[in-house]
């Protein structure tokens, strides 16, 4: 088995450059890649283009991407979160693209499975839908949208094996096993790494022929955007 | 007028035994609580979840378990989790029954504007843009007027449009409404102690009062 293990996040983001197109998993800040995103910070590099479904809080998650000014362009569903956004928005800084969330993640799937565009009924009569091709099938209208890949995939798993096969906890899944299969090199971060043949292949989510590079992060903070609890 | 728990509550009456729904932010995710115990129904969470519960108790928090609004959540007996998009095949693919989401605006022709804008910027579009395109029947729940009195119940929406003609049934303080296929807003239900002539005023599209309309029952 081809052993893909690195030594920690400094290690696996090595060749991420000023100017490189990122793919960050996670919704809100559930599944991101922390690991990966403060090695990014400690890296200080200018000009990405980030994916991510959110841009994260202020202080967290991708939030800590913009607060160094680090984003040029940032493609996400929901951005509502981030007030460092809104400034960098307004001075013409940053450049923003909302995508539906649907399209977002179909997007980046057709992406990493090689299929350049595809239709759908979302954003049919909304603003999103200027400038698209759009087309009746049956009777319903859809638009086209193309895929989307990137230079690097950045994914957060609960469990992963030498071979780069992942399991994911919960609701922190979303939209890391898409972005998994759309990064030209996809760096994976897992709670627990062990050995390969120790996961059971019936259970694995993403298949380690996705994964490129991976390794074991610490002190995952998991921080939680809104606690509710039952009275 | 009713609270938004109680529109929360009366929504809670249109939901029918087997049916999977996707709750919204708002006033959408309070009818949770209020769905029958009898009735077998699925919610699902766009963020990859069939089978949302209550809130956890405060020990059993879990960081890795949230819904689309990014709280803490629990599971019930018999979930599923998977990808976004996964969950969103679910919706676009017609598998969602039934969709109850907040809204800005609507129009007369069931055109809705939910997108949150905060001093005229606009902070994502979430989900809202396939669940609204999908075949999933579609429900709002709104307050009937914006803070300033101006009606939200509109000839044309002012704010960006999320979806057109999709709007089912709306469900405001005031009353209960269906889209007219040939366009506006028919009174289907007063709420308790607000008279025809309340709503009129209040709504700007085309409203279709025909005959008695009946005030809801179990609100006094």
């Amino acid at each position: 088995m081809i052993n893909k293990e690195v030594r920690d996040a400094e290690d696996a983001i090595r060749d991420i450059t000023d100017g490189s197109v990122l793919l960050l998993g996670g919704f809100g800040l559930c599944g991101i890649p922390e690991a990966g995103i403060q090695a990014l910070v400690r890296k200080n590099l200018k000009g990405l283009t980030c994916i991510s479904n959110n841009a994260g809080v202020d202080d967290f998650g991708v939030g800590l991407l913009l607060k160094k000014r680090m984003i040029k362009k940032l493609i996400a569903s929901y951005v509502g979160e981030n007030k460092e956004f809104e400034d960098q928005y307004r001075a013409g800084e940053l450049e923003l693209e909302l995508i539906p969330q649907g399209t977002l993640a179909e997007r980046i799937r057709a992406g990493g499975a090689g299929i350049p565009a595809f239709f759908t009924p979302a954003g049919i009569g909304s603003e999103l839908a200027e400038g698209k091709e759009i087309r009746e099938f049956d009777g319903r209208l859809y638009l086209l949208e193309r895929w989307i890949k990137a230079d690097f995939a950045l994914v957060k798993a609960w469990k992963g094996d030498t071979a780069g096969n992942l399991i994911y906890k919960g609701t922190a899944r979303n939209f890391n096993p898409l972005m998994a299969a759309a990064g030209k090199i996809t760096i994976a971060e897992v709670e627990q790494l062990v050995p390969a043949g120790e996961l059971d292949p019936n259970q694995i989510h993403t298949p380690g022929i996705y994964v490129q590079r991976i390794f074991q992060g610490a002190g995952y903070e998991k921080r939680i955007e809104n606690i509710t609890v039952s009275p | 007028m009713l609270s938004k728990e109680q529109i929360a509550r009366r929504i809670a009456r249109e939901i029918k035994d087997g049916q999977y729904i996707n709750l919204g932010i708002g006033i959408p995710t309070l009818v949770a609580n209020y769905i029958p115990d009898h009735l077998q129904v699925v919610l699902q969470s766009e963020n990859g979840l069939l089978g949302i519960g209550p809130y956890p108790q405060s020990s059993d928090i879990n960081p890795d378990l949230v819904n689309a609004g990014k709280e803490t959540i629990s599971m019930v007996k018999g979930s599923s989790l998977f990808d976004s998009a996964d969950a969103f095949a679910m919706i676009r693919g017609g598998h969602i029954d039934m969709a109850i989401l907040g809204a800005l605006e609507v129009s007369e022709n069931g055109d809705i504007s939910n997108w949150k804008i905060t001093s005229g910027l606009i902070k994502g579009v979430g989900g809202a843009l396939d669940l609204v395109a999908s075949d999933a029947k579609l429900l709002v729940a709104m307050l009937h007027c914006h803070k300033d009195g101006s009606s939200k119940l509109l000839k044309q929406c002012k704010f960006p449009v999320t979806g057109v003609r999709c709007v089912h049934k709306i469900f405001t303080d005031l009353g209960v409404f269906s889209i007219l296929p040939e366009g506006g807003f028919k009174l289907l239900e007063r709420a308790p102690g607000v008279d025809p002539d309340e709503i009129r005023n209040k709504t700007e599209g085309r409203l279709v009062i025909k005959g008695e309309i009946p005030e809801m029952t179990g609100f006094q």
